[in-house]
């Protein structure tokens, strides 16, 4: 990344509108030279109408687009700086791996020894060389598309654009493909800009997520801080698995703050929120931020945390469901308000699974720092 | 043993059941049984041809050097090909018209443009040859000008298919293609030439056999358009069956059906069946 962040693409209070349909709605977000940023959100939120319009394939209705300091009204998409990998891949099907490479290329008008050359350079890059003779349909589908990849690479545009790279593939594949996908994205120094709707996949790859939801940007932070500090419901429900309740803020010092849940009972944090007194909130608890004791050790716990009352919260429930993942086993606990918490646990012994059953009754508790209070 | 003897037959699989067998055979005796029949009276050695009185090949030569019959074989394939041509190019720009544009009328214009196959063959004779009558056109051209009517009228029922084809294959184009090529850099013109050609050259090349062969066969039609001395080759067999039904006769419609198979067969290797096939 440079130094200094420098804008490579301003959106700047771009709607669009398809009849009376708003798919993008007065979104302002600069997006930096270098870095791999994600759009993510829900199917039909409007991000990929919004990779659309930076590409060219749609128009803005209200607003404008920059490139690099440059208007893009009125600029067609053969004549932009941005190259697009399609969900499809778009492989053009009657071509060789090597001729739908160079495709861009030629168009362009570049020399063909030039165009040899760095044909055969991307194809290194996306790990196909060998394949330039190829046709896409002796391919499986994660080679069709880093021959896509390969086909925006060589151009060496300012900006990559990927339409949900991931969506096709299998789980194993696409793991992979998020490791190489950042991996390439820092060989080449491209800015990526990536739609998805998976969390993981926009967690593990991006500088920066902008969660997009209802055409509005919800949130535009990095990937721990969008998980550790939503802003509002919407993200910390969207991102990762969560327990909210509402609730009432009764206390908000500078350094501590309290939440009165119905749910949850009294929830301390050990930072002000800076809320008005009284206001209605919510509460976001992560469910691997909860320990749940094994029983009997909830009582030794609470005695040793008694010398600091505001560092931790506790809570007392019944296991009403449970279950095992491998890594971690997931448990349904409800509370003595009805209300039902999700709390994660990790296996960090082969025989942690037998330490609970269906019924228990159990207490857990959580750091004052680990629930967020939502105010949107 | 014996209970296993026999080879189990799956249950789709009924090439094996015998009824199966016997009724794919009869069908094949009844549509080629006729052609075989004219293919082996080609070479009798005999005026009436309804008996087989020896084996010769003097129809051949003497069809071959019927100056009118090779006249109106040429007129035929003159004929064919520059309807196919015609048709090809209107076909598929028509295609693709309705395929990618939204104009006024739209609707109107895709319900008209398969009219030529729905109508009857005979009415569209009849029309032909009225209009053809008023708007005076000239009869008195040299060749291959002389052939002008019957071309066009050709065009008319040939075009309709390759549209029909054209457009069954650009049913499967992925639109993402034409945005990635313009995404590379290409114009419109380079995205039709070297995306959108492509994809419907299967279509095309259907397209093309399709109106080779109906224009080459077509006789009410022709029959209509055609003037004294543009006669094609259906028309001139009509003539002679209506004297005499002579070998020579079926020596001429054995080149014929050869060079319409063996022309079949090179479009079918220039593209391969399979990409034919799925065009339909």
């Amino acid at each position: 990344m440079t130094e200094t962040a420098r804008p490579i693409i301003q959106i700047q209070n771009v709607s669009k509108r398809f009849g009376k349909v708003t798919a993008v709605d007065n979104v302002t977000l600069d997006i930096n030279a270098g870095e791999f940023f994600v759009l993510l959100g829900p199917s039909g939120c409007g991000k990929t109408t919004l990779l659309r319009m930076i590409a060219g394939f749609e128009l803005p209705s209200e607003g404008k687009i920059l490139i690099d300091g440059q208007d893009m009204a009125g600029i067609p998409p053969n004549k932009r700086p941005v190259n697009m990998v399609f969900q499809s891949y778009a492989v053009f099907p009657h071509m060789s791996v090597a001729d739908n490479v160079a495709y861009g290329l030629k168009i362009a008008g570049v020399k063909g020894s030039e165009i040899k050359d760095r044909v055969a350079e991307a194809l290194e890059l996306v790990k196909l060389g060998g394949f330039e003779t190829r046709m896409p349909d002796q391919m499986s589908g994660g080679q069709r598309q880093r021959v896509a990849l390969a086909r925006s690479l060589v151009m060496r545009p300012k900006v990559l654009l990927l339409d949900e790279p991931l969506s096709a593939l299998d789980a194993k594949l696409r793991a992979q493909m998020q490791f190489e996908l950042s991996d390439l994205q820092k060989k080449v120094g491209i800015t990526f800009v990536t739609v998805t709707h998976d969390q993981d996949e926009a967690l593990s790859m991006a500088c920066r997520i902008g969660v997009i939801n209802k055409g509005e940007v919800a949130q535009l932070a990095t990937p721990s801080d969008l998980y550790e500090y939503p802003a509002n419901r919407f993200v910390a429900d969207f991102v990762g698995s969560v327990n909210i309740f509402e609730g009432k803020l009764t206390l908000d010092d500078p350094d501590k703050a309290a939440v009165d849940c119905p749910g949850l009972g009294k929830v301390y944090l050990n930072h002000g929120v800076t809320g008005p007194h009284g206001a209605d909130v919510g509460i976001a608890l992560r469910p691997e931020k909860i320990y749940l004791h094994v029983p009997g050790e909830g009582k030794a716990v609470k005695a040793a945390a008694q010398d600091a009352p505001d560092g931790y919260n506790f809570a007392r429930g019944k296991i009403k469901g449970m279950s095992y993942l491998g890594d971690i086993t997931l448990f349904e606990i409800e509370l003595e308000s009805g209300a039902c918490l999700r709390v994660s646990r990790p296996n960090l012994s082969r025989h942690d699974q037998d330490d609970f059953t269906w019924g228990d009754k159990v207490s857990m508790h959580w750091r004052a720092d680990s629930p967020v209070v939502l105010l949107g | 043993m014996a209970l296993f003897a026999r080879t189990p037959v799956a249950p789709l699989e009924y090439s094996r059941t015998l009824w199966m067998r016997l009724w794919v055979g009869a069908v094949m005796v009844f549509l080629y049984a006729p052609l075989i029949v004219l293919m082996i009276f080609s070479f009798n050695d005999s005026k009436r041809n309804v008996v087989w009185r020896g084996f010769t090949t003097k129809y051949y030569e003497k069809a071959l050097g019927n100056d009118q019959l090779v006249e109106a074989l040429i007129n035929s394939l003159t004929i064919a090909a520059l309807a196919t041509i015609v048709s090809l190019v209107l076909g598929a720009v028509a295609a693709v018209m309705l395929w990618r544009f939204r104009f006024p009328l739209k609707s109107a214009v895709d319900g008209t443009i398969s009219l030529p196959i729905i109508v009857p063959e005979i009415c569209l004779g009849v029309a032909f040859l009225m209009f053809f009558a008023a708007v005076n056109w000239p009869t008195d051209l040299i060749w291959p000008f002389n052939l002008g009517a019957i071309t066009v009228a050709h065009i008319t029922f040939c075009f309709p298919f390759v549209t029909m084809v054209v457009r069954s294959r650009l049913a499967t184009f992925n639109r993402e293609q034409e945005e990635a090529a313009k995404d590379l850099g290409a114009s419109e013109w380079q995205v039709f030439r070297d995306v959108l050609i492509p994809h419907i050259k299967p279509a095309l090349v259907a397209g093309a056999l399709l109106s080779f062969t109906l224009s080459l066969d077509d006789f009410v039609i022709t029959y209509f358009t055609s003037g004294p001395d543009t006669i094609t080759f259906p028309v001139k067999v009509y003539s002679m069956v209506r004297f005499s039904v002579t070998p020579e006769v079926n020596a001429a419609s054995t080149l014929l059906i050869i060079l319409t198979v063996a022309l079949t067969f090179v479009a079918l290797k220039l593209q391969g069946v399979k990409a034919i096939a799925e065009t339909h």
